[in-house]
Parts: structure tokens; C-alpha cells; sequence
């Protein structure tokens, strides 16, 4: 379904503040994969997720989603291919626009936008029963204006929109970093679900630990831009918070270090 | 009381017509969240097209839809400078802005005023009949409000309002925000100009400096309208009337500040001023608010 293929990106080359972001990563994930992503700050976790989006073109190597070389398509034209649900839960909707408005924006995901009505009557009615499925009353609230919600009820709304036109590929950079515990939690579970339901293939950057044990097939983990180690399947598993850092301790020479990270709750 | 009302005949129908162009403004400084220099040399544009052509012989309608595609060239112009060449928007404009003032020059042919005589072509409004200029000039601004409305009611035109808003979220969704932002510019610019082509048969002239300022007029009625009208018109519809109203306002004060004694030369200064102040009314609520959230966690600890 994903093919990276060995890719670098450096950012402000040839200036005081070059930053070799990404240094030769190359990932392979098959149709229904969840792969968790972890990593100290400045890994690079993010700048790869970005790279698959085509935030920015990357200095070299090449991305393949569903057999399509995106790797020169503009960050929209790859859009169809993907959901994504941001770090900041005020970067995933717009805000000024109405639930429903922003919903029918997420509809028409990877189609041709023309000057047809932007919302029917019919798309309103399935939008309501999609949101009546989040448990967050958001049901009623079709014309409220997205920047009235909060964090989470923004961020399970985001989550919402990027499946609800499926895409090959759902990306979650830290998408729960921002909330109270409980919150995350809530849109942590409505995540998994959506990914089983849907059979989604899915890649989620997090800094906790046991998230990134606990859900998925998959587990790898970044250090200065390159993927320091890899597990899946039953190694996966049997995988411990203590093994990680002890992997990564190994591997990198240092202890893991993440602002945000917990190592256990 | 009658004549009271008839005095403002004129700075109404004024004001309409500045409403048009406010209406421009709205979409690009409102919707696409740009601010858009571009104006005070499309205003100039639409007039100078229009005399010139009407003059030449053509049909007046026929010279109000080309001062339209003129205005929508220079709007073209400017979305390309800022999203195919890297320029930050205002500065985008400004260039475009000193291209018209050539522009303008070669279609006046190096005049800086060609005069358009109600008496000798077939105008459809002029400053010596008031209340037909009011219905015409009212009439125009209904039909644009309610294509206005459409067009933002479609899925092109929701992509446009999120462009503005929000581009993250827009290029998440797979919105071509470059492309929009040329349309909202596009579309935008061809009503100043339209509105430029009404001011030129409104005052039976145009000139080549018609649209200096423009930008801060067209700002000041958006803004009058929503500080007056912006907790009961939720509507779209109804936002881009507050701008014509806002318009319509603007007009009657500077009409009262004249007849009070204002130096007719010092007008421009006093639109910037009350533009200003009223930018700055939003931010200083914001301020004030932090402020007293900050005392009171202050006081809360
Ligand atoms: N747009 C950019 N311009 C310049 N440097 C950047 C940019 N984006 C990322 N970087 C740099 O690239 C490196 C990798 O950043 P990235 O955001 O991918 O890290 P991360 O693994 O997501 O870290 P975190 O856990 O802090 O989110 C960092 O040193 C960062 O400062
Ligand atoms: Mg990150």
C-alpha cells in the first residue's frame, strides 16, 4: 500500500541552520497495516509523515502509495490518497466554518469541485448519523461554527473527515498530544475503531509508550532521521516500555528524550 | 424634512456604488483573509474602460461587462504574482497597482481625465438624476449580492471560504488553495472594476487617480457594516449587504463632516484615521480580555 523508498530531506541546506531531517528512510507497509511511530524530538517522525503528504518534496528518494509515484504530486493532488489528523486540533478543521460545512469540505476529498450546491439534503442527514457515532452530541450542533468545539470534540471531528471519504492511508502525527488525559483517550479508542472497521492502513506518531505497544502491528522507532529499529508481529507484542528504551539506548548511544513523553501511566 | 432626505440622495447613491466595490474588498480581505491593493488601480481601470469604450461608440452594457473582465485581468495579474511568483500579497498588489496606472494611461490614451456626457450617450445613471441612479446602482448591488451568494453556496465556492480560513486544512482536503486564491482575486477585482465603470457614468467622468484610496473606502464600509449590523446579519447574504449599507453610511458622514467644515483635502486622512481605529477596535477588546483573564487567575491562585 506505502512504499518509502530511501528518502532525505534537509532543511535551509547550506546555511547556519541546515537540518538533515530525514537520512536515507525507506518503509514498507502492506493494506491493513498500523504501524506506531516513535521517537525523540526532532527524529525526524514528523518530517516523514510530512514527506508522504507532500508538504515539500523530498531531496531524494520517492514515495509510492497504491502502486502511484506521488512523489512530485502537489501536496493536494495527493490528498485522495490520504486522511491525516494534525498534532494541533486547530489545524485539522476551519474553524469559521459550520460543522456540516466542514464535513461536506472532507466529502469531497480528491474529487473535482464545481458549482454544485456544497452540501444536500440527503449528505446532511448522513453526516449527522456519522456524528451521532462519536458520542459527542456533535449531532445537533450540524451549524455551529467548528471553532466553537473543543480541542477533542475538534480533534474526533478531524479524525471523522479524514476517514469518512476512506483513504489508502490514515496518518496521525501525535493527534492526541494536545488533550487531557481522558480526551485522548476517547479519540485514541475511536481511532483504533475506525482502522479496525474500515481496515485501514495507518500510521500514528505518539510519544506514550504503551499506545505505541498497545495498538497496531506494527512499531518503529526514529532517531536523527533514519529508523533505528523496527518490530511487528509477535516481537511487537511481547514488546515492554523497558525494552524500547533499552533498544534505543543501544542503538543510539543515548537515552530516549521526548518533552512529551511518558513512559508509563 | 423631504429636502433633509433629498440632500442625502446623493452621498446614498455614492454610497451603493462604493457598496459594489466593498463587496470586492469583502472577498478578498473577509473570505480569502488577503488584503489587496490591487483595487485602487482596478476602481480606475472599470472607469477609464468604460468612458473610453462608451465614448468610442459601444453599448453601455457591453462596456460594463468588458470593464468587468478588465478588473478581473488585473485580479488575475495579482494572484499570479503571489502564487506563482512567491510574493506576499500586498506587495503583489502594489505592483499590479503601479502596472494599472500604465495601463490606465494607454487606455485613456496618456489623458489623466476623459469626460462621459449624460446628454450625449446613452448612460444608465448619472449624478443629475438621483433616485434613478439609486434603483440602477441598487439593483446592481442586489443581482451581484445574490451570484455573490450563490457562488459561495457551491462546493468551488466553500473550498474558497476554506482557502481563507484555513490552508492546512484546505490542502488536507485536497483544495488547490493557489488556484482559489486567483479566483477570490479574479472575481473580486472585476467588481471594483464594475463598480469603477457605475462611478465613472455616476459622476459623467473618469480619472485616472478615481481609485486612489480605494482600498481604505472599501474597508471602511466593510467594517462600518459589521460593527453596526454584524450581531443580526448571520447570513452570507446578508454580510455582503452590511458592506453596501456600511457603504451607504460612509457616504452620508462624509457628507455631514463636509458640510461641517472639513477640508475636502484632509477627507482622506479622516478615512484612514477612522479605519484604523476601527482595525484596531477587535484588538484592543482581545487585550483587554487577556488582561482581565490574566488578573483573574491571578487573583484565583
Ligand atoms: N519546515 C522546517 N524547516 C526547518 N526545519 C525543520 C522543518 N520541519 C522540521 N524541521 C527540523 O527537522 C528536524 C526533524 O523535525 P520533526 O518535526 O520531523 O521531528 P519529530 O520527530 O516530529 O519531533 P517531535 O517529537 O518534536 O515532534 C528537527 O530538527 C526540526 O527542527
Ligand atoms: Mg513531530
Amino acid at each position: 500500500m506505502l512504499k518509502v523508498n530511501n528518502i532525505y530531506k534537509t532543511f535551509n541546506k547550506g546555511t547556519v541552520n541546515e537540518k538533515k531531517a530525514l537520512n536515507g528512510v525507506s518503509l514498507e507497509l502492506n493494506e491493513g497495516d498500523f504501524v506506531t511511530i516513535i521517537g525523540g524530538n526532532g527524529a525526524g517522525k514528523s518530517t516523514l509523515l510530512n514527506s508522504i503528504c507532500g508538504v515539500f518534496t523530498v531531496d531524494r528518494g520517492t514515495v509510492v502509495i497504491d502502486g502511484v509515484d506521488v512523489t512530485k504530486l502537489p501536496e493536494h493532488k495527493r490528498a485522495k490518497y490520504l486522511g491525516r489528523v494534525f498534532q494541533d486540533p486547530m489545524m485539522g478543521t476551519a474553524a469559521d466554518m459550520w460543522i456540516e460545512e466542514n464535513m461536506s469540505l472532507a466529502f469531497r476529498r480528491g474529487k473535482p469541485r464545481g458549482l454544485k450546491w456544497a452540501i444536500t439534503n440527503k449528505e446532511r442527514a448522513a453526516y449527522r448519523e456519522m456524528l451521532s457515532h462519536l458520542g459527542l452530541g456533535l449531532e445537533d450542533r450540524l451549524s455551529s461554527k467548528v471553532g466553537l468545539l473543543s480541542g477533542g470534540q475538534r480533534q474526533a471531528l478531524t479524525l471523522l473527515m479524514a476517514v469518512m471519504q476512506k483513504p489508502k492511508l490514515l496518518l496521525l502525527d501525535e493527534h492526541t498530544a494536545a488533550l487531557d488525559p481522558k480526551t485522548a483517550e476517547t479519540v485514541l479508542t475511536l481511532s483504533d475503531k475506525f482502522i479496525k472497521d474500515e481496515g485501514l492502513t495507518a500510521m500514528m506518531i505518539t510519544h506514550n509508550m504503551n499506545d505505541a505497544i498497545a495498538h497496531g502491528n506494527k512499531l518503529i522507532m526514529m532517531h536523527e532521521g533514519r529508523i533505528i529499529y523496527s518490530a511487528e508481529g509477535q516481537e511487537k507484542k511481547s514488546l515492554t516500555v523497558d525494552d524500547l528504551l533499552k533498544k534505543f539506548a543501544d542503538i543510539s548511544g543515548n537515552a530516549l528524550a521526548n518533552d512529551r513523553m511518558l513512559l508509563s501511566n | 424634512m423631504l429636502n433633509f432626505l433629498g440632500s442625502f440622495a446623493g452621498p446614498v447613491a455614492q454610497g451603493i456604488i462604493w457598496g459594489i466595490m466593498a463587496i470586492g474588498v469583502y472577498i478578498t480581505f473577509r473570505i480569502l483573509d488577503v488584503a489587496d491593493l490591487t483595487v485602487d488601480g482596478s476602481m480606475a481601470t472599470g472607469g477609464v474602460t468604460l468612458v473610453v469604450l462608451v465614448t468610442g461608440g459601444m453599448h453601455v452594457a457591453l462596456a460594463l461587462l468588458i470593464a468587468f473582465l478588465v478588473g478581473c485581468a488585473a485580479g488575475l495579474v495579482t494572484g499570479v504574482f503571489h502564487t506563482k511568483f512567491g510574493i506576499p500579497a500586498i506587495l503583489a498588489g502594489i505592483l499590479t497597482q503601479l502596472i494599472l496606472y500604465s495601463v490606465n494611461l494607454r487606455i485613456t490614451t496618456q489623458r489623466s481625465n476623459v469626460p462621459l456626457s449624460v446628454d450625449k450617450y446613452h448612460i444608465l445613471i448619472s449624478l443629475r438624476n438621483l433616485t434613478n441612479a439609486i434603483i440602477v446602482s441598487a439593483i446592481f448591488a442586489a443581482v451581484i449580492i445574490a451570484v455573490m451568494y450563490w457562488f459561495f453556496g457551491t462546493e468551488l465556492g466553500h473550498s474558497l471560504r476554506a482557502t481563507g480560513c484555513n490552508q492546512n486544512m484546505a490542502r488536507a482536503n485536497g483544495i488547490n488553495t493557489d488556484n482559489n486564491k486567483i479566483i477570490g482575486l479574479v472575481i473580486s477585482n472585476g467588481l471594483v472594476a464594475l463598480s469603477g465603470a457605475l462611478l465613472a457614468q455616476y459622476q459623467g467622468f473618469a480619472d485616472i487617480n478615481m481609485g486612489r484610496g480605494a482600498i481604505v473606502i472599501g474597508l471602511a464600509a466593510v467594517i462600518i457594516g459589521e460593527v453596526l449590523l454584524g450581531k443580526v446579519f448571520k447570513n452570507f447574504a446578508l454580510k455582503l449587504l452590511a458592506a453596501v449599507i456600511g457603504g451607504i453610511i460612509y457616504y452620508i458622514v462624509i457628507s455631514l463632516v463636509l458640510k461641517a467644515g472639513l477640508n475636502a483635502n484632509d477627507l482622506k486622512m479622516f478615512s484612514a484615521l477612522v479605519v484604523a481605529v476601527f482595525l484596531g477596535i477587535p484588538y484592543w477588546q482581545r487585550k483587554l480580555a487577556e488582561k482581565r483573564s490574566a488578573k483573574e487567575d491571578k487573583a484565583n491562585a
